[in-house]
C-alpha cells in the first residue's frame, strides 16, 4: 500500500500544475508551504479562500494552490483583492506579491489598502529583485548592492517594508523569513484571524538573481545568511543598541485592535437608511 | 424608490447613467473623481449605501477598475465612470477584463485631449481609444448615447450586454451629453430588459471557467459559489491556466473575437433618417447627431433634401450596414469633435467614388446646425 500523502496535497493543484516554475534554492516555495499550514490550522475551507496575486515570481503562486485564484496584472493584486473583498465580506483573502509588486507599482495600492483597512492578508516575498525580469533593482533592494540595472551598486536608500506599512495604518505588520519557518507559520496563522489589513513579510533568498550578483554563494549559504543575518524581537529588546545594528528584527511590530473598511462600510449603510427614513 | 419609474422628471445626462445603473442592479461602483463624470459617482455613492450595494472611491483608475474586476469575479454587477485621462489609466484593466473575459461596464465621458485637454469641454476624442486603447488583439463594444433618456437605456443595455458577451462595454457619452438636462419620462418598472448573472449549470467537477460553446460564450460562476478556477491575464486555456500550446492559443485568441463577430446582428443598433432616397448623407453620433438633425431639418426648409445616418454601436462598427446603405452616396459628411477618427472606418467601408468629406471641431464646443448647413451646402 502506498504511504499517504502528506496533508498539503489537499491544497494543492498537484495533477497538472507541476512542476512549479521557481528555480532551485528560491524561497517562495516554501512561503506557500507555511501559507497551506495556516490555512489547514484555521480549518479553513479551500471555496472561502482567495488568493490574488500581481506580476513576478512570487505572483505565480496561484496556480498552484486549490483556491480560488486570481492572477492579476503588475502591482494590483491588493485593488482586486479589494473588489472582491467588498463584493462577498465573508471570503478569507490574502494577497501574495514580490517586493516590486507590491512596493513599486503597488506602492499607491499598498499604502491606500493599509489606510482603509480592507480585511486582506497581505504577503510580501521579499527577494530584494525582480526575479522574473532578470534580477533588476527593486525598492527593498540595499544600497551598494549590485543588480542587472544596478551594474555600479544601487545608489537609492530602500523601503523598511515594516516602518512604511506601520506609518500607513496597517493594524498587524509582521516580517519573517523562510528560514525561521515554524516562526513564519505561527505569524501567517495570526495575520490570517487579524481582522482589517495585516501585511508580512517574508525574507526569501534569489540564488539565481541577486545571490549570484552579490556572489553571496548558493542556496545554502543564502539560507545561512537568513539565518545569521537576522534577529528576533526579544532578542533585539535584550541586545545593546551597537549589537543590534546592522540585523534585521523578526517578529510581530504591530498588533492592534482595529474597525475593518467592512464593519465601517456596513454602519455607513445603517447610517444611510436611517438618514433617509428620518427625512421621508 | 430611487429610479422614478413611470414618473416625467427633467434628469441630466451623468444622473441618468447613475439611475440607468441601479436600474440595471449595479451591485459594485468603484470610481476616481474626473470632470466631466463626477456626477455618476457622486450620486451613486448617495444611492448606493441606501440599497445596502457597496461603493468606494479607489486611489486612482487603475485601482478602479481592478477592483471592478474583482467585485465581478466574486458575483457583483459592476460599474465606473471616468473621462479621458482616466480612460487611459484603465486600458490596463480594460485588457485584463477582455482577456480573462468579465462583464463590466465603464462609462467615459469624453472631453478634450490630448492629455489633461479641456477638462470641462467637450470632444469626441476617445474614439479609437476606445478601439484600440489596449494593447493586443482584442474585442470592444462600445455605445454613444445621444440624449438623456437614452443614458438612462444605453447605461442598462451596457450591462446586458455585458453579461451576454462576457466582456466589458464601454458607454462614451460626450461632455454634452453627460451635462445636458432634459425632460424624460421613465418606463414603467419590469418594462427594460434586465440581463440576470448567467449561472453554471454543470456539476462542479465539471466546470470550465472558458468552456468552448457556440456562441463562444459560457456561463461563468462567481468566486465564493462552490466552483474554484484560475483566472488569469496570460493566455490560457478553458480551465483558465496559462498555456503556450499552439491550438490553445489561437483557439483563445479566435473565440475572443468570434464572440463579436459572429453576433454582429445582436450589436448593431443604427438609426438612418431618409438616407436611402438622398445622395447626400451626413453621418454623426453623440451629440453631433443632434445637430445633424435640426441641420437636415433647416436644409429641408430650404428644399435642400439629406439624409443622416447615426451608428449608436460605434464598436463594433456597422460595416454591412455603411457598405450596404452609404456606398451608393455621392457625398457622406462626417462631423465629428476631433480631426477625425470615425471617418476612417466610414471611408474603410465605401469606394473611391464616394466623396468621404469631414467637418472637425476641436475647440470644446459644440458643432452647431448652421456649421453642417454651410458645410452640407458647399459640396451639394
Amino acid at each position: 500500500m502506498p504511504a499517504p500523502l502528506p496533508y498539503e496535497y489537499k491544497y494543492l493543484r498537484s495533477k497538472k500544475k507541476f512542476p512549479h516554475v521557481w528555480c532551485p534554492g528560491c524561497g517562495i516555495g516554501i512561503v506557500m508551504g507555511s501559507i497551506i499550514r495556516a490555512v489547514d490550522s484555521l480549518s479553513w475551507e479551500k471555496d472561502n479562500i482567495v488568493m490574488v496575486s500581481g506580476i513576478g515570481c512570487t505572483s505565480r503562486m496561484p496556480v498552484y494552490v486549490d483556491f480560488n485564484t486570481i492572477h492579476t496584472t503588475h502591482g494590483r493584486a491588493l485593488a482586486f483583492g479589494t473588489g472582491v473583498k467588498m463584493a462577498n465580506p465573508s471570503l478569507n483573502i490574502m494577497a501574495v506579491m514580490g517586493d516590486g509588486d507590491a512596493l513599486a507599482i503597488g506602492g499607491n495600492h499598498i499604502i491606500h489598502a493599509a489606510r482603509r483597512n480592507i480585511n486582506i492578508t497581505a504577503i510580501i516575498v521579499n527577494n530584494d529583485n525582480y526575479g522574473m525580469t532578470g534580477g533588476q533593482f527593486s525598492p527593498v533592494t540595499p544600497e551598494g548592492a549590485k543588480t542587472a540595472t544596478t551594474p555600479y551598486g544601487m545608489i537609492e536608500p530602500g523601503f523598511d517594508v515594516c516602518n512604511l506599512m506601520e506609518g500607513a495604518g496597517a493594524p498587524f505588520v509582521a516580517r519573517g523569513t523562510v528560514y525561521h519557518i515554524v516562526e513564519l507559520d505561527r505569524i501567517l496563522t495570526r495575520a490570517f484571524r487579524k481582522k482589517g489589513f495585516s501585511v508580512v513579510e517574508v525574507l526569501a533568498p534569489c540564488p539565481t538573481n541577486f545571490g549570484r550578483a552579490n556572489r553571496l554563494g548558493g542556496p545554502v549559504e543564502m539560507m545561512k545568511l537568513l539565518k545569521e543575518n537576522t534577529i528576533n524581537i526579544s532578542q533585539a529588546k535584550a541586545m545593546k543598541p551597537e549589537d543590534a545594528h546592522g540585523k534585521i528584527v523578526r517578529g510581530v511590530f504591530v498588533d492592534k485592535v482595529s474597525i475593518s473598511y467592512e464593519e465601517r462600510y456596513d454602519k455607513l449603510c445603517e447610517k444611510a437608511g436611517n438618514l433617509a427614513g428620518a427625512s421621508r | 424608490m430611487i429610479v422614478p419609474w413611470g414618473e416625467t422628471r427633467l434628469v441630466q445626462g451623468n444622473e441618468a447613467v447613475a439611475l440607468g445603473a441601479v436600474a440595471a442592479g449595479i451591485e459594485f461602483f468603484a470610481g476616481y473623481p474626473i470632470t466631466p463624470s463626477t456626477e455618476i459617482a457622486e450620486l451613486l455613492a448617495k444611492y448606493m449605501p441606501l440599497l445596502g450595494t457597496k461603493w468606494i472611491q479607489m486611489e486612482d483608475e487603475i485601482a478602479s477598475i481592478s477592483a471592478l474586476i474583482g467585485a465581478r469575479l466574486a458575483g457583483a454587477k459592476s460599474m465606473t465612470a471616468t473621462s479621458g485621462p482616466g480612460f487611459s489609466l484603465m486600458q490596463e484593466g480594460l485588457g485584463y477584463a477582455c482577456m480573462a473575459e468579465v462583464p463590466l461596464v465603464l462609462v467615459n465621458v469624453m472631453r478634450g485631449g490630448p492629455s489633461t485637454g479641456l477638462p470641462t469641454q467637450v470632444a469626441q476624442g476617445d474614439i479609437m481609444q476606445a478601439r484600440w486603447g489596449t494593447h493586443g488583439d482584442h474585442p470592444v463594444i462600445a455605445l454613444a448615447p445621444s440624449n438623456v433618456r437614452e443614458c438612462f437605456e444605453m447605461t442598462i443595455r451596457a450591462f446586458n450586454l455585458s453579461e451576454q458577451f462576457r466582456t466589458p462595454v464601454i458607454l462614451l457619452p460626450d461632455e454634452i451629453i453627460g451635462h445636458m438636462r432634459e425632460r424624460i419620462t421613465f418606463p414603467a418598472e419590469g418594462d427594460l430588459y434586465v440581463e440576470p448573472k448567467p449561472v453554471p449549470d454543470v456539476p462542479v467537477e465539471w466546470y470550465e471557467h472558458y468552456h468552448v460553446t457556440a456562441s463562444n460564450v459560457s456561463p461563468m460562476a462567481c468566486i465564493g459559489s462552490g466552483y474554484r478556477f484560475h483566472v488569469t491575464g496570460l493566455t490560457h486555456d478553458v480551465h483558465g491556466f496559462p498555456t503556450r500550446k499552439e491550438k490553445e492559443v489561437i483557439g483563445k485568441m479566435n473565440r475572443l473575437k468570434h464572440k463579436i463577430t459572429r453576433r454582429l446582428d445582436e450589436l448593431e443598433d443604427v438609426r438612418m433618417h431618409d438616407v436611402e432616397e438622398n445622395p447626400v448623407t451626413i453621418f454623426a453620433y453623440g451629440s453631433v447627431y443632434r445637430s445633424a438633425l435640426a441641420a437636415q431639418a433647416m436644409l429641408k426648409k430650404r428644399k435642400k433634401k439629406v439624409g443622416v445616418f447615426r451608428p449608436v454601436t460605434l464598436w463594433p462598427f456597422p460595416d454591412r450596414t455603411v457598405k450596404e446603405e452609404l456606398d451608393s452616396k455621392e457625398v457622406i459628411l462626417v462631423p465629428e469633435l476631433n480631426q477625425g477618427q470615425l471617418i476612417h472606418e466610414v471611408e474603410r467601408m465605401t469606394s473611391d467614388s464616394v466623396r468621404v468629406v469631414p467637418l472637425h471641431r476641436i475647440d470644446g464646443y459644440e458643432i452647431t446646425p448652421e456649421e453642417i448647413v454651410n458645410a452640407v451646402l458647399e459640396v451639394m
